[in-house]
């Protein structure tokens, strides 16, 4: 009899199907997910997992929590970060110690792959979930993160 | 054979007040087909704005909504630029059959329009074996498809071609003999006996159990005679570019476009004729006001096309073997034995008369 319980489940499958279909049906008013995007841009916000761009947040003394180590710069396949940095004297300590001066970034040339963000051991540098990145001249794509005159947050490095 | 004209002898009766009989009948004839014409190709547009609509929300999209009021003109302008495109064509086409082809696809979908009561009136030609002027008229479709695919010179389209002639072929057995189900009870292959039957409640109830199953195994044969999906490849996009007409482009490529909206809405029409009264409302709520009929058969008509639709966005496509181990092995067997068992209750009176 296995030829009338095949038709059975055969049916019964397909109606399984269509009221899983027929649930979305009803249901997709609330949850549309197409953005009507240029008509929404100053609305529309990218969801958490978005990768825009690779940013440096700094606090309200205009400092960040990068310590030069460069872990992100080696952990790049393709070259582009590139950290400018030089050893000066710190003014509290009084001892010589690693400062970055420039922390570039090549938007350019990023695949959004997300690696500098895994290595980075002191969470200094994370996604932006900017999306309108286009310009109109290349050399605007390279962004040095550190703002001017900021210095590392003090206890970072402990 | 008589037959009955029932809008056409207004028009016609309209004429002979200014011209020779002959003249007039001509005359009108050609009247009811362009107002037939303007009608349905303006139909399918809409159906295939439906389709469209339907397939974004079930896919959780908003769908077209920049022509016209939520997107309403959309498929006007399709079809406008269509008309202004290109005709292309391979080097070494069969240009006759090549060009032959759209039009026995749309030809052949526009006729069987014909014999449908929209309500008690509004029907063009009640020929007297209504259902197999239907059948036959549908098995004339495939032709244009198989000679689009033979004569434009490319393998996807032979390809298509060959396996959109086995699967209507083999679904033409599905759709006549569950059809042929329903016309043991009402006696008659005229379509409007045919309803006139179903004032005791629609056959689907009149004959409950063998009228379910007939739905069931028509509505899968007619959504295969479509070549819709699941049953779609004959123009699976994934193997086949764009199947049978992949050659075809502009209005070429619009006629078996609208065809094949056409065709959905013929295999609903005759389903909701031949199992949900047609034009009569449930209950007989509206049966004084006869042109709400009208009304009534589309209703039931787009709510199947609505299934088909949600047919075609859930069910993955078949493969050859599948669908052919489905007529052969499932659809056929089960619709000769319903066919006896709808025999059976038919001779002891079994049906259920409201």
């Amino acid at each position: 009899m296995s030829y009338f319980g095949d038709i059975y489940k055969g049916i019964k499958t397909l109606l399984s199907g269509m009221s899983v279909t027929g649930k979305v049906f009803l249901n997709n008013k609330n949850n549309a997910i197409t953005q009507q995007y240029p008509d929404n841009r100053e609305t529309l916000k990218m969801f958490d997992r978005f990768r825009g761009e690779v940013v440096m947040p700094h606090n309200e003394n205009n400092e960040h929590r990068c310590t030069g180590c460069q872990k992100c710069e080696i952990a790049c396949p393709n070259g582009t970060i590139e950290i400018i940095w030089d050893r000066q004297v710190d003014p509290e300590t009084g001892k010589k110690k690693k400062m970055i001066d420039q922390h570039i970034y090549h938007l350019g040339m990023c695949t959004m792959c997300g690696l500098c963000i895994e290595a980075c051991p002191t969470d200094a540098i994370l996604w932006a979930q900017n999306y309108e990145n286009s310009v109109f001249d290349r050399t605007s794509l390279t962004k040095v993160l550190n703002q001017p005159g900021s210095k590392i947050m003090p206890g970072v490095e402990d | 054979m008589k037959i009955a004209l029932n809008i056409t002898k207004t028009i016609q009766d309209l004429l002979l007040g200014f011209m020779p009989e002959g003249t007039a009948s001509i005359l009108a004839m050609v009247i009811i087909a362009l107002i037939y014409l303007a009608i349905f190709s303006v139909a399918g547009l809409m159906l295939v704005l439906v389709e469209r609509k339907v397939a974004a929300w079930f896919q959780l999209r908003i769908g077209p909504n920049r022509v016209g009021p939520w997107g309403l003109l959309q498929t006007m302008a399709d079809a406008l630029k269509l008309v202004s495109k290109e005709l292309t064509g391979t080097v070494k086409a069969d240009m006759f059959l090549y060009n032959l082809a759209p039009y026995f696809v749309i030809v052949s979908s526009l006729m069987a329009l014909a014999v449908f009561p929209f309500t008690q009136e509004f029907q063009a030609f009640d020929i007297n074996i209504g259902i197999f002027f239907l059948i036959a008229i549908s098995s004339i479709g495939v032709i244009g498809i198989l000679l689009g695919g033979y004569a434009s010179n490319n393998k996807f389209a032979l390809i298509g071609a060959m396996r959109s002639g086995v699967q209507t072929i083999s679904y033409e057995l599905s759709v006549g003999l569950s059809l042929l189900t329903m016309i043991l009870i009402t006696g008659s292959l005229q379509l409007s006996e045919i309803v006139e039957v179903q004032k005791n409640g629609w056959l689907i109830v009149q004959g409950h159990i063998p009228a379910v199953i007939a739905f069931m195994i028509y509505m899968i044969a007619g959504t295969a005679e479509t070549n819709r999906a699941p049953f779609d490849m004959v123009e699976a996009e994934s193997e086949l570019g764009a199947g049978f007409h992949t050659e075809y482009s502009g209005m070429k490529f619009a006629y078996f476009f609208l065809a094949e909206f056409i065709n959905m809405f013929i295999i609903a029409a005759v389903a909701a004729t031949v199992f949900f009264g047609g034009w009569l409302s449930p209950f007989g709520i509206t049966d004084s006001i006869p042109w709400l009929g009208v009304f009534w058969f589309l209703g039931k008509t787009f709510a199947l096309v609505f299934l088909m639709m949600w047919f075609r966005w859930t069910f993955p496509r078949l493969r050859v073997d599948q669908l052919l181990t489905l007529e052969w092995k499932y659809l056929l067997p089960l619709n000769l034995l319903n066919i006896v068992l709808m025999a059976l209750i038919v001779w002891l009176g079994l049906t259920i008369q409201l």
